[in-house]
């Protein structure tokens, strides 16, 4: 990865994530009344957060790949109905995914 | 010390320490998608709202594009501005406080405060500000931390790293889920995500599941 690509990301995505909660400290509520607008606003989250789960645990070079990351993330999802706390269910993810690296 | 203030005090102090240890999470994630130690802390500092990190540099990670990793980070975002609109008649502040205001409006400074409404407005602006700082103190230690313990580890899939990234995800995603709907809108932007990866550039199906929030969300039930 560039220098100058990684400051890109950075930067730009530090200074629009200010602005927007600078905005909406500056400006009067009516605004973003919409009610459409903030049930769409409140999937966004859920929408974006569930599309990486798939881009990080099922994708490699635009190709849907089974592999051991599936493993860590089956774990995960038995330690999240388990009502783990979020560090175990990270590191539960990670060590199921790396047995399964080096003993495949 | 009056009873609100301790409650208050309580609450916002461990919303900050548990919620600041995530902050380890980024710190390796950032760090295995290629970005500097010193890139991640400024994330952290700079930024200062985890899921639009964790977008950024997850789309990095997938070999997307700037704008895709920016895009995505933003929309991620504008939930903060929601709050933010929520939170400003209650704090009133002008000038320099109110960037620094800005700058701690996150879902937990949000919620901690909206969560002290019982108590009356004192204790709701205590909660911001405390968990708001709390949390942006333990945020950013624990990023360095996640960092170099990144950094010392080397290759991420042998270390599990690859996967503990989507868990996060999947962690961070998890307690949102309240009812039937919402548990709709996960499985269908999960679906939709895979279904479209194949055929768009890297980092941009994340980016284009919007359209799931759009569809789903465009009729009141």
């Amino acid at each position: 990865m560039s220098a100058s690509f990684s400051w890109t990301v950075l930067l730009a995505t530090s200074a629009l994530c200010f602005s927007i909660k600078f905005l909406g400290h500056s400006v009067p509520e009516r605004w973003i009344a919409n009610p459409r607008l903030q049930r769409i606003n409140a999937l966004i989250p859920i929408a974006l957060l569930s599309a990486l789960v798939v881009a990080q645990g099922l994708v490699t070079k635009s190709h849907v790949v089974i592999d051991h990351r599936l493993a860590g993330l089956i774990v995960a999802v038995v330690a999240l109905i388990a009502r783990a706390p979020f560090p175990v269910v990270v590191v539960a993810a990670a060590v199921t995914s790396a047995a399964v690296y080096h003993w495949r | 010390m009056s009873l609100f203030f301790r409650t208050t005090v309580r609450d916002s102090l461990s919303v900050a320490l548990t919620v600041g240890a995530y902050g380890v999470a980024f710190g390796a994630a950032s760090v295995a998608a290629g970005f500097s130690v010193l890139q991640t802390s400024l994330f952290s500092l700079l930024t200062f709202t985890g899921a639009s990190q964790f977008a950024a540099v997850g789309v990095v990670a997938s070999g997307g594009a700037a704008i895709s990793a920016i895009g995505a980070a933003t929309l991620l975002g504008t939930r903060n501005a929601l709050y933010a609109i929520q939170l400003a008649p209650l704090l009133g502040v002008k000038g320099v406080r109110r960037l620094g205001a800005a700058h701690l409006t996150i879902d937990e400074s949000t919620g901690v405060a909206l969560s002290q409404a019982s108590l009356g407005p004192d204790a709701m602006r205590l909660g911001f500000w405390l968990t708001g700082s709390g949390v942006f103190l333990f945020w950013n230690v624990f990023t360095v931390l996640g960092a170099l313990g990144a950094k010392a580890l080397g290759t991420p899939a042998s270390w599990g790293l690859d996967a503990a990234v989507p868990a996060a995800f999947l962690g961070l995603v998890w307690p949102r889920l309240e009812d039937n709907h919402l548990r709709l809108t996960a499985a269908a932007s999960m679906g939709f995500a895979t279904l479209i990866t194949p055929w768009l550039p890297a980092g941009l199906p994340i980016i284009t599941t919007a359209l799931v929030a759009v569809a789903m969300g465009w009729r009141p039930r």
